[in-house]
């Protein structure tokens, strides 16, 4: 294993430097602050773990360090390390979108990416749309349309909804369709979540 | 002495409006708390090792490795060596530990040793079933033998309905924790709040009176949420092992699908007489099914139809496949699809249109056919039946075949045994403690109403607490018993408060307390607008003190009742080279005695005909012969309708004369029982052909199709 001096991503040390000052063993530490590098395919490959790493993520504007395995995912390094529990987990796998955020405005299956993947981009969670005490139009349309029964599925829906009307000020039918279409709700609130996307479209939405 | 009754139309302020649910805000923001979102201090997480075999003898359950593990804080074996494991997915054992990655590695690392034994999973094959299928006792009435002799058309047919999942968007589970050596704190996902303690006190040993169950929301329950289940028992043995630390256990995904509860199947051969004329003469069947290792429930059969002469065979199969939970009106899907599937076969015989069919029979549907007759008219006007129906089989060019069906249903939905303590303060401010729950169906937001109405005060002004055992009981929200319960017992205790209020304000009026009334925010002189109290003047007369009374259901006076209809129209697109079927419109028109909130009432029809959208066209549990085990536990395999897959839906309420007079009658499982076999019926309708059971799959729609053909 070498480091051969390889791009980095969102760390302050470089790898050398990293290596020469701490000189920390390359076997796995029960929490390992840096990256081993080890030569791949002839790369080098940053490697995590398996112990606990530290890392800082943006989630809602507010720098946040979280300590957890690389192998800890987005939705689970918020719920668990910073108790941002607005996204649930469903299905775990990618399908049906309870775990929706947003990921440098893009949205994203927080269920389906690495904690430390978000290292350096901004995530955006369902807690910040409201303000002090008023609700976003978009959450406030899905309260007039009764777009939530059971509302687990609810925080997801309302994300996947801000980035439609964020890419679609101005949706379709079929653009609703294929923006919602990855997430799932059990109690069947589709009605009043179509509903409530219309008339935050209505009212002109703007972020 | 309160007259214990619903207010007229024109004195209700806010009873049957169209009211936004009250905890909608906290909802869509992120803000509201779920068992799976409670955050404890010290919270270990816990998991459960589960048997991949259907049916195996524990040998040897080796837990060394575990409980070696650093950060692990309790093991548990759950079902020890000489235990007979009767289906996939039954716990063996159980770990704690200090974050969920290492609660996983350790319960892999437990050695468990099983010896098979072999396995039934299948449920549609009653002779393979063996002894594990038993025939239940024949249901018979009039002559039907003598009927089918007689009878001068004869239809004849096989339907179905498979076994799906509950599928809740929040698993199963719980938080529980010691707290002191004797009482257990339990944070769970539940359908049934006050109930839970009971369950939970024999397994633990301890009594009831000491273990706090509480939970603000709850992801989704739809009839298997009753029980604590043995993991919740599990995390609170786990969790005393671990020194009183709180342990979650929350089901993963796959053990949510496999073992947490499922509708049974129902599948059966139906044969019905009539006359030439179209009256229905003669009914019979012979009907078999499964939901697991507990057999099945029996569907109620002729449903709705009261065919003078008939005969009902049923026989449950057991399987080594997880228990069947009651599953949003129990029994009655399965048996619409086999009654009301049968019934448009038998209209397509006799070459008449379904609805004048049901209309020219409709006295068989006994005490409630006005209602049905009404219903109907409104749904054939809202579906444009007469314009789009056509006889069996869409004659015109092209793949893509589009048919309409129906269907409709019944139900109880008397409201359950429920108490709550309401409390005015002298300051004026309003409180309601009831042990309930709101599973998402507006229970918060109807009981507001009921009591802002009531004492004529705005919602805001109810300050309104459920979902804690230390709270007055009130009973679990199954069988659309809840609003009926909760509201009555609102009703009658906010009369009772206002009893008692008035006769302390009464002398300061100069008037007899029966000479008031509370509107608009004031405590006045009927009559006499002018000589009145503010709320919180009138509550100042209390002395000093708060006034406390339990309202109750049962009670005085009629606020509740049983029984509804409801109609259901379906119009979908077949595409007959694909076998897809598409819904372009479903219309239901469903009563429900006095509605309360006109806006959760109609979100519970939409949310019905969506999943029944969902479980008539996708939704099956799949299990493999071989292993034993169920094939699709998860989301993308086990499939629920989405966005783009449910069509227009139009959702028709009936209210006012004739209905609300009735009192309050449950809701969440009426409009969930006509929507498989309304869609069957317009596939059928489109196609030409019957395709037997659902969910109606490609592979089915064509399956049925080159049946034909061949």
């Amino acid at each position: 294993m070498k480091d051969d001096g390889g791009r980095r991503t969102g760390e302050s040390l470089s790898r050398r430097t990293f290596l020469k000052t701490t000189g920390v063993p390359l076997a796995a530490a029960p929490v390992l602050l840096r990256p081993r590098i080890v030569r791949a395919a002839g790369d080098g490959v940053e490697v995590y773990g398996p112990g606990k790493t530290t890392f800082t993520l943006s989630v809602n504007g507010q720098p946040r360090q979280v300590e957890v395995q690389p192998r800890v995912t987005l939705l689970e390094a918020l719920r668990h390390d910073l108790d941002v529990t607005g996204a649930k987990r469903v299905c775990d796998r990618g399908t049906c979108g309870a775990c929706t955020m947003l990921l440098d405005g893009k949205p994203v299956y927080s269920c389906s990416i690495l904690a430390i993947q978000a290292r350096g981009k901004k995530v955006t969670t369902v807690e910040s749309l409201a303000g002090q005490g008023a609700l976003h139009p978009l959450q406030q349309a899905f309260v007039d349309n009764d777009g939530q029964q059971c509302g687990f599925c609810t925080p997801g829906f309302v994300m996947a909804c801000k980035a439609l009307l964020d890419k679609h000020p101005d949706p379709s039918a079929d653009d609703i369709k294929r923006g919602l279409g990855g997430n799932l709700c059990r109690c069947g609130t589709y009605v009043g979540v179509r509903a409530a996307v219309m008339q935050t479209a209505k009212g002109g939405h703007r972020g | 002495m309160a007259e214990y009754k619903w207010p007229e139309p024109a004195q209700r302020s806010l009873i049957g409006k169209r009211i936004s649910r009250l905890d909608g805000p906290d909802k869509v923001s992120g803000r509201a708390k779920y068992t799976y979102d409670v955050a404890r201090p010290g919270l270990l997480h816990g998991k459960v090792l589960r048997s991949p075999h259907a049916h195996a003898k524990v040998v040897s359950v080796d837990t060394s490795a575990a409980e070696a593990m650093p950060g692990v804080k309790a093991v548990l074996v759950i079902q020890g060596p000489g235990t007979e494991i009767k289906w996939a997915g039954d716990e063996i054992a159980a770990v704690a530990a200090v974050d969920e990655p290492t609660a996983e590695d350790a319960a892999r690392a437990i050695k468990v040793q099983y010896e098979k034994l072999p396995h039934v999973v299948d449920d549609y094959d009653v002779k393979a079933a063996g002894a594990n299928a038993k025939p239940l006792a024949e249901q018979a009435q009039g002559e039907p033998d003598k009927a089918f002799q007689e009878a001068e058309v004869v239809s004849e047919g096989e339907y179905g309905s498979t076994v799906m999942t509950h599928c809740c968007l929040e698993s199963h589970g719980a938080i529980s924790e010691w707290e002191g050596e004797k009482n257990l704190l339990v944070h769970i996902s539940t359908q049934n709040v006050s109930g839970i303690a009971g369950q939970m006190a024999g397994p633990l040993g301890i009594p009831a009176g000491d273990i706090r169950v509480k939970m603000d929301h709850v992801g989704g329950g739809f009839g298997s949420k009753f029980g604590p289940d043995r993991w919740t028992i599990v995390a609170a043995q786990l969790s005393k092992k671990a020194g009183g630390a709180p342990v979650k256990i929350m089901l993963e995904r796959d053990a949510e699908q496999s073992i947490a509860g499922t509708r049974p199947s129902a599948y059966g051969r139906v044969k019905l007489g009539a006359k030439k004329d179209g009256t229905i003469t003669a009914w019979h069947s012979e009907t078999w099914g499964s939901g697991g290792v507990g057999g099945g429930g029996r569907p109620p059969l002729p449903y709705v139809l009261e065919v003078p002469n008939r005969r009902s065979l049923h026989t449950p199969i057991s399987t080594n496949v997880g228990s069947a939970r009651a599953w949003r009106a129990p029994n009655h899907p399965q048996a619409a699809v086999l009654t009301f599937c049968a019934f448009e076969d038998l209209a397509a015989k006799l070459g008449r249109d379904p609805y004048d069919l049901l209309m020219q029979n409709i006295a068989m549907t006994g005490v409630r056919s006005n209602i049905y007759k009404e219903e109907l008219e409104v749904a054939s006007d809202l579906m444009g039946w007469k314009k789009g129906w056509h006889p069996r089989g869409d004659k015109t060019a092209g793949p893509v075949k589009r048919g309409l069906g129906l269907s409709i249903h019944t139900w109880g939905g008397r409201g359950h045994d429920s108490a709550g303590d309401l409390t005015l303060q002298p300051d004026g401010s309003v409180e309601l403690k009831m042990g309930t729950q709101d599973l998402g169906t507006g229970t918060r937001t109807a009981i507001t109403i009921v009591v802002a109405d009531t004492l004529g005060l705005p919602m805001e002004a109810v300050r309104l607490k459920i979902g804690d055992n230390q709270y007055p009981a009130s009973g679990g929200s199954g069988g659309s018993t809840t609003i009926g319960g909760v509201s009555a017992a609102a009703r009658r205790g906010s009369l009772d408060l206002l009893d008692q209020l008035f006769a302390k304000v009464a002398p300061s009026l100069g008037v007899e307390p029966t000479a008031l009334e509370a509107v608009g925010g004031r405590v006045r002189v009927k009559g006499d607008p002018g000589k009145s109290l503010s709320w919180a003047e009138a509550a100042g007369k209390l002395g000093g003190i708060p006034l406390t009374v339990r309202g109750t259901n049962p009670g005085p006076g009629d606020l509740i009742n049983a029984g509804v209809g409801g109609v259901q129209m379906a119009d979908v697109s077949v595409d007959t080279e694909t076998g897809r079927v598409r819904v372009n419109k479903l219309v239901a028109v469903q009563d429900c005695g006095l509605v309360i909130d006109l806006k959760t009432a109609e979100s519970q029809c939409y949310g019905a005909l969506i999943m029944g959208v969902s479980y008539a066209l996708y939704e099956e549990k799949v299990m493999d012969p071989i292993s034993g085990r169920m094939l699709n536990p998860n989301m993308e395999f086990y499939k629920i309708a989405g966005i783009a897959d449910i069509g227009e839906l139009v959702v028709r309420m009936m209210t006012g004369k004739g209905y609300d007079e009735r009192g309050v009658v449950g809701l969440g499982e009426p409009p969930v029982i006509s929507p498989g076999a309304s869609i069957s019926n317009a596939v059928a309708n489109a196609i030409g052909v019957r395709v037997p059971h659902i969910p109606l799959t490609p592979r089915r729609v064509l399956a049925a199709l080159e049946a034909r053909r061949a």
